[in-house]
C-alpha cells in the first residue's frame, strides 16, 4: 500500500525513512503551499486551529499523487490534536477519498488498538522491520536536529546573508538519501562541519532567544513564516524549546511515567502552573522559567489561533514575563500569509532586547568602575 | 541662497502616508505632508516627494517607516529603514523625553508601547482584529453621514453615552444600529463607540501592561476628542496628544536617519531623480520550486530594483534590507 504522512517541519525525513524500511511504498504531499492551505480551510470546520487544515489539505494533496493510506499520531487531553483524526476521517468521506487512515494513538488510550495498527504497518516485512526501521528514523530524526540547531547557531553570524538555509536545504537532502545507520553518521557530522563552516568568528555573542509554545507552527515553517530563519537574519540565536525526539520520547516511550514527567514540569514551573493543561502548555512555562534563569535574552512564544492550551500558557505567561523581568513576544498565527506586520513585531522585539541589553551592560561598567 | 538642510522622515502606513521634514539638531518640524495611501503606495510616495521637495531644503539623511517601509526604503534610497514601534518610541521621547507609555492607533492596527528611561520594554499590536482601529471609526462616520474630524466635538456632547459592545466590530456595529433606531442621541451613540473602542484597546493590548503616566496618545485617531476623552476616563489619567501626533512616525525616522548620519555615514538619498523616475510592479506566483511563493519585483524605469517574497533565497532584496537594519543596531 502507497501510504503518506502529513508534514510538520521536516520530520517527514524519518517518517519516510521508517515506512520505507518496513516496506511500503511512501508518497509525501507536496511542501505546504498556499495551495494546501487554501484546500485545507475548504474542507475543515471553520473553527479548528491551524494545523489541522493544513494536514487536511497534505492529505488531498497526496491522494491526487496516488496515495492509498495515511499514518498519522493521535492525542489525548485538552489539545484538539485527540480527534484530529477522527474528524479527518469522516472529511475525506464525505469527500469520496477512499482512503485507509492508521492512526497511532497514545499508550494511555488502550495498548490493544496501537498493537493491531503497529502490526497491520509490519505486514510486509515482520515485526522484525519496525525494529530497523525504528532505529533508523530515530537516528535520521537526531541529524535532522541537529543540522536544525546548528542552523540556528550559525545564522546570526554567518558570513553571506541567507547561505545557511540554503546549505541547511541541500544538507537534509543528503540525510534523507542515506540508507544505512553508518553512512547517516558519517554524511551528518560532514555535513554539520559543513554548516559550521559558515559561521564567522567574532567576540560579540548575539542576543539568544528561546522559541516556545506550540510544536506544529514552531516546526513548521510555512506556518510560522520562516520565524527562525527571521530572527536569525536580524541576529538572533534561537534555541527552539521543543522538538520531535523529545515529543516521541515523552509521549511514546516514556508514557507510562507520565504523570512523574509533569510533576517535574509542575515542579519546574516555580507555582506558576500547578496541572497539566494539554499540548505543551505546561512545557512553555517550565521552558520560560528555566530559560529566564540561564539568562537568556528574551522569549517567543507561538501558537495557532484557539489553541487552547497555549492560551493557558500564555496567560501564566504574562505573569512570569513581569516577575522574572524577561520579554516575551507574542504570536498568534492562522491563515494570513502577509508578513509585513510579522516582520514588524519582529524588528521591534530584536530593537528592544538590543536596547536593553546595552543599558545592562552600561549598568554593568558603570558599576565595575564605582561611579 | 544655500539651501536648508533637512531630515526626510517617510511613514508609508496602511492608511495614510506621512512625510516631514525635520531641522537638524532642533529636530523642529519644517513641513509636513499627510496624504491617503489608497492602495497605491507607489504614486502616492511619489505624489507626495512632489509636494514636498518643491521648497529650497536640502535632505540630508531619509528614513523610512509604516508597513511599507521597504518599499519606500528602495524607492527613496533610505538610510535607514526602522518598524513603526520603534519609530513611534523615538518621537513621543523626542516629545515627553520622560514618557512612560504610548497608544498608538493608525488605520490598520493599534499598538501600545510601554517605555522606561526612553527605551521600550514592552508592546503589543492588535493580533487577529482589527477593532478599534482608525478604518472602523471611518467607516461608522461614512454611514452617519458625519465627516470624520467632526466626529470628537459632537461625541463630546454627549452627556449620557450609551453602552455599546467593543469586543468585535461586528458586535459594535449591530449594537450602534439597535441604540440608534431606539431613538437614542447622535453624541450619546458617537460618545459609547468611543468608550467601547478605548476598552477593546485596554483589554486587549494593555491587558498585563504596567500603564503609567505621563501617557502619549498619537496616531491619526488621536485627533478624535472623543477618543481622548474615553481614554482619560477608563485609564484615569491625562493624556498628552502632540501637536504632530499624525506624523509621529515619520519623525521618529527622520530622528533616527539623523543619528545614523551624524555617526559619520553618507546618505544613499536619490534626490530630485526619484521624481522623474517611472516606478511599476508586478507580482507572480513563482512555481520553481513547490513553495509557490508570490514574489514582488519593482522595477525604476524597467529596471529591477527590488523583488521580495521569495524563501528559497533566490532575489534577496528583502534580505539586503534587513541587512541594512542590522548593520545600523
Amino acid at each position: 500500500m502507497k501510504l503518506t504522512v502529513p508534514h510538520m517541519g521536516n520530520c517527514y525525513i524519518a517518517f519516510e525513512a521508517l515506512l520505507q524500511e518496513m516496506g511500503h511504498e511512501v508518497i509525501l504531499p507536496p511542501t505546504c503551499s498556499k495551495k494546501t492551505l487554501s484546500l485545507g480551510t475548504k474542507y475543515s470546520p471553520e473553527t479548528i486551529c491551524l494545523p489541522m487544515k493544513i494536514n487536511v489539505g497534505n492529505y488531498i494533496e497526496a491522494i491526487q499523487l496516488g496515495a492509498e493510506g495515511i499514518v498519522m499520531i493521535g492525542g489525548s487531553g485538552p489539545c484538539r490534536l485527540g480527534y484530529f483524526a477522527q474528524v479527518q476521517k469522516e472529511i475525506l468521506k464525505d469527500l469520496g477519498l477512499d482512503v485507509e487512515l492508521i492512526v497511532l494513538e497514545p499508550a494511555r488510550e488502550g495498548l490493544k488498538n496501537l498493537k493491531d495498527q503497529i502490526l497491520r504497518l509490519a505486514q510486509p516485512k515482520g515485526i522484525g522491520s519496525l525494529w530497523r526501521g525504528l532505529r533508523l528514523a530515530w537516528e535520521k530524526q537526531k541529524a535532522v536536529e541537529l543540522l536544525e540547531n546548528a542552523a540556528c547557531y550559525v545564522r546570526p553570524r554567518e558570513k553571506q546573508l541567507g547561505i545557511t538555509s540554503r546549505v541547511l536545504q541541500a544538507s537534509l537532502a543528503n540525510i534523507r538519501q542515506a540508507n544505512s545507520i553508518a553512512s547517516l553518521r558519517r554524511i551528518c557530522r560532514e555535513e554539520q562541519a559543513r554548516i559550521l563552516d559558515l559561521a564567522n568568528h567574532s567576540p560579540v555573542q548575539p542576543l539568544k532567544v528561546g522559541l516556545i509554545g506550540e510544536i506544529y507552527t514552531i516546526l513548521e515553517s510555512f506556518t510560522n513564516l520562516n520565524l527562525e530563519e527571521r530572527l536569525g537574519h536580524l541576529g538572533v540565536q534561537v534555541t527552539r524549546e521543543v522538538s520531535v525526539l523529545r515529543w516521541v520520547r515523552d509521549h511514546i516511550f516514556l508514557s507510562p511515567f507520565a504523570s512523574y514527567r509533569i510533576k517535574r514540569l509542575v515542579k519546574q514551573t516555580d507555582g506558576y502552573l500547578n496541572s497539566w493543561v494539554g499540548g505543551h502548555g505546561l512545557e512553555s512555562v517550565a521552558s520560560t522559567i528555566q530559560l529566564a534563569k540561564a539568562d537568556y535574552n528574551g522569549i517567543v512564544h507561538i501558537m495557532p489561533f484557539t489553541c487552547m492550551p497555549e492560551i493557558i500558557a500564555q496567560s501564566v505567561l504574562t505573569k512570569v514575563s513581569a516577575d522574572l523581568q524577561i520579554p516575551i513576544l507574542f504570536l498568534i498565527v492562522d491563515e494570513h500569509t502577509g508578513e509585513a506586520g510579522y516582520q514588524t513585531r519582529l524588528e521591534a522585539f530584536v530593537d528592544l532586547l538590543q536596547r536593553k541589553q546595552k543599558e545592562f551592560q552600561h549598568e554593568k561598567a558603570t558599576s565595575l568602575f564605582g561611579c | 541662497m544655500k539651501k536648508q538642510q533637512a531630515y526626510l522622515g517617510v511613514d508609508l502606513g496602511s492608511v495614510s502616508t506621512n512625510l516631514v521634514l525635520l531641522e537638524p539638531k532642533t529636530k523642529k518640524l519644517l513641513k509636513k505632508v499627510n496624504i491617503r495611501t489608497q492602495g497605491k503606495p507607489m504614486q502616492v510616495l511619489q505624489q507626495g516627494m512632489k509636494q514636498l521637495l518643491a521648497d529650497e531644503h536640502q535632505i540630508v539623511g531619509v528614513g523610512t517607516t509604516g508597513s511599507a517601509r521597504e518599499l519606500a526604503g528602495v524607492m527613496l534610497g533610505a538610510d535607514v529603514i526602522k518598524n513603526e514601534i520603534t519609530a513611534h518610541a523615538i518621537a513621543a521621547a523626542n516629545e515627553v523625553p520622560d514618557v512612560r507609555t504610548i497608544l498608538e492607533i493608525g488605520g490598520q492596527d493599534s499598538k501600545i508601547i510601554i517605555l522606561k528611561q526612553g527605551v521600550v520594554v514592552d508592546f503589543a499590536m492588535n493580533t487577529v482584529c482589527a477593532a478599534g482601529t482608525g478604518s472602523f471609526l471611518d467607516q461608522q462616520a461614512g454611514r452617519l453621514n458625519i465627516p470624520i474630524d467632526k466626529f470628537g466635538d459632537i461625541a463630546l456632547v454627549s452627556k449620557t453615552p450609551v453602552r455599546i459592545a467593543g469586543r468585535c466590530t461586528v458586535f459594535a456595529e449591530s449594537d450602534m444600529i439597535h441604540k440608534q433606531q431606539l431613538g437614542h442621541s447622535l453624541p450619546d451613540i458617537l460618545a459609547g463607540l468611543c468608550q467601547a473602542m478605548v476598552r477593546n484597546y485596554v483589554n486587549n493590548l494593555g491587558k498585563g501592561k504596567d500603564i503609567q503616566a505621563p501617557v502619549v496618545f498619537q496616531g491619526g485617531v488621536a485627533a478624535n476628542k472623543g477618543m481622548r476623552k474615553a481614554f482619560q476616563e477608563i485609564l484615569g489619567m491625562d493624556i498628552y496628544v502632540p501637536q504632530n501626533h499624525d506624523v509621529m512616525g515619520a519623525i521618529g525616522a527622520a530622528i533616527l536617519a539623523e543619528e545614523y548620519i551624524e555617526q559619520g555615514h553618507r546618505t544613499k538619498f536619490y534626490g530630485q531623480d526619484l521624481l522623474r523616475c517611472v516606478y511599476s510592479n508586478n507580482s507572480f506566483e513563482c512555481t520553481d520550486c513547490p513553495n509557490h511563493c508570490e514574489i514582488v519585483n519593482i522595477y525604476k524605469d524597467q529596471q529591477l530594483v527590488a523583488s521580495w517574497g521569495a524563501r528559497c533565497g533566490k532575489s534577496h532584496a528583502s534580505l539586503s534590507t534587513v541587512a541594512i537594519s542590522r548593520s545600523l543596531c
